[in-house]
């Protein structure tokens, strides 16, 4: 028996959101009495350092028919990988990967799903509930797994890791993908590569404005309030709509949902699409000229002035912040 | 071209929600339904246009009682050839999928549409459940799709960017923003959509994988604090001691 992982990778390297599953899925292996093994498919890390976030053996399939994703192919891989284990439960990261693979292995292998976890299995009367978010974070829902095997996607920033000294036993994996014929093909790949910063879903501070700020030239004192704080940029859908900024940063119902440490949302009135995406930021700061904008009701903190004057204020404040830390 | 378009019926955006039964089951009493946006704006109106320009066939697929067929009618009146109800009253995505792709697996399908989630349950799983269950390729999170010559040519979001993927034969995409603009059935449609075929079709079995045990809303938020903006100082004190969160 075990736990398995899939740890999704960009360039090799383990995403923080596959290493906040493998620190997750070691939790839940010790509710269960038993070990915790992530599966790394076509990486030259470091593997046995994936010990440190909670894994005892590491799984690694060097196979290049998954180059590119392919989650009809890379599901199959996951599958024999979780039958080799024993797996009971299969954790995934809810990212833009985890999210076509979980869905796949639950239907190829009968085995109930939880996407977008938000909290470890409560095992009481022999149960196994897992909480997720729903209706676009107006309510949780616990949802109990019924079947044997079990498939939870975790929701990114929801379970940070911690990490130890301990380190993995490293075993190849060898996958049989033989009996399929895949007829994808992966033409390009283009991710914006602002270096070092956090992409929108993994990002832990974001700051986000919208139509407040006036003009995409204006831009610039918010990039600088989110180099301050090595945060991420995030825009209104509205923003995004004219072209102000690219749409991948672009926040919402119908853009990103995210759910970062610290969402500062600078001339966005907060319109329920909006709150959708950002609803379950663990602090939120609203700055906006109109005492009456419905966001200051979703807010933590609240700021009624311009945005002219008091961002470049409140950069001032974090460095001073920072020089004295 | 035959494309199947898989819509779900939800709670409208500004529901207020409630529960009822202990917490077991959302409240329905007032609520508006609607087709999911993102099925309706993406999936449903992608595939008008793509049949529009080269031929071909659009079907509307809802899996639920006969009260859906208000919400398939209102699809039916944006566009669409005609539309298949399964007969079947679970919300569990694996049911749901199974239908779908017992369904589809029938009936020679180029494309199967679905949005990238649906606004209640949130879960991002019936797409990829329908494409393993026929043994296609899923696309997710879709926010462009071309047809040229049995190649499709589909943008698919990722973390920071986006993939361009190519795929030849029968696939299931999940369609997001950037796809296509939504549109407003206008009267002719709706006066359509009332005697366009509805077919109703018995479901098959399949297994129940999950069950929610309950529901619970957030604890309500505390007030907003309000600082002054001349005084950023302590919006970051608060931030950094209070919040903890910098």
């Amino acid at each position: 028996m075990s736990v398995l992982i899939y740890a999704d990778t960009i360039n090799g390297k383990v995403k923080k959101s596959s290493l906040e599953a493998i620190h997750y899925g070691s939790k839940v292996a010790s509710l269960l009495g038993t070990n915790a093994v992530a599966l790394v498919v076509n990486s030259s890390d470091n593997l046995a350092e994936l010990g440190k976030y909670g894994a005892t053996k590491v799984l690694k399939i060097t196979n290049d028919k998954l180059n590119s994703f392919d989650p009809q192919l890379l599901t199959a891989a996951i599958a024999q990988a979780a039958n080799s284990a024993g797996a009971k439960v299969v954790v995934f990261a809810h990212d833009s990967t985890g999210k076509s693979l979980a869905s796949r292995l639950s239907a190829r292998s009968k085995a109930g799903l939880v996407s977008g976890a938000t909290s470890l299995p409560n095992l009481d009367g022999g149960n196994f509930t897992v909480r997720k978010n729903v209706f676009s974070g107006k309510a949780y829902a616990d949802v109990n797994i019924l079947t044997d095997e079990k498939i939870i996607s975790l929701m990114p920033n929801s379970f940070p890791v911690v990490a130890t000294d301990a380190t993995a036993e490293v075993a190849d994996f060898s996958a049989d993908l033989s009996g399929i014929n895949s007829t994808l093909v992966v033409k390009e790949v283009n991710r914006a590569s602002a270096s070092g910063v956090a992409p929108l879903p993994e990002a832990e501070l974001v700051v986000s404005a919208g139509r407040g700020m006036k003009g995409p030239e204006n831009w610039g004192m918010i990039e600088d309030l989110a180099k301050v704080l090595g945060a991420t940029t995030a825009c209104s859908r509205p923003v995004a709509d004219i072209g102000w900024r690219p749409h991948h940063e672009h926040v919402g119902q119908t853009g990103i949902a995210i759910r970062p440490n610290l969402y500062i949302a600078i001339g966005i009135s907060g319109a329920i699409q909006h709150l959708a995406g950002v609803n379950q930021s663990k602090v939120i700061v609203v700055i906006n000229k109109d005492p009456e904008a419905p966001f200051f009701k979703a807010a933590d903190y609240g700021v009624v002035g311009d945005a002219f004057e008091v961002v470049p204020k409140l950069i001032e404040a974090f460095k001073t912040l920072k020089a004295n830390n | 071209m035959k494309i199947l378009v898989c819509i779900s019926k939800v709670p409208d955006t500004t529901t207020k929600i409630s529960f009822i039964d202990n917490d077991t089951k959302f409240n329905e009493d007032k609520v508006q339904f609607i087709v999911n946006p993102y099925d309706e704006w993406y999936a449903l109106v992608r595939a008008l246009e793509i049949t529009e320009k080269q031929g071909g066939t659009v079907t509307i697929i809802n899996v639920g009682p006969a009260d859906n067929d208000q919400i398939i009618r209102k699809a039916l009146a944006i566009g669409a050839n005609d539309a298949v109800r399964i007969d079947g009253n679970s919300n569990e995505s694996f049911y749901v999928a199974t239908q779908i792709a017992e369904y589809a697996k029938t009936q020679g399908y180029n494309i199967v549409m679905t949005g990238k989630e649906t606004i209640d349950y949130n879960g991002a799983e019936v797409g990829g459940m329908i494409a393993e269950l026929m043994g296609v390729p899923y696309i997710s999170h879709a926010s462009t799709l071309d047809v040229e010559g049995g190649k499709a040519t589909l943008k698919r979001s990722i973390e920071g960017g986006y993939e361009t993927v190519e795929v030849t034969g029968t696939f299931v995409v999940s369609c997001q923003k950037g796809m296509a603009e939504a549109r407003i059935p206008n009267m002719r449609g709706i006066m359509a959509a009332r005697t366009k075929p509805l077919t109703v079709v018995a479901p098959v079995n399949a297994a129940q994988l999950t069950s929610v045990k309950t529901f619970t809303l957030p604890p309500a938020k505390a007030a907003v604090k309000m600082v002054s903006p001349d005084n950023m100082t302590e919006l970051v004190n608060l931030l950094h001691t209070e919040a903890k969160v910098i």
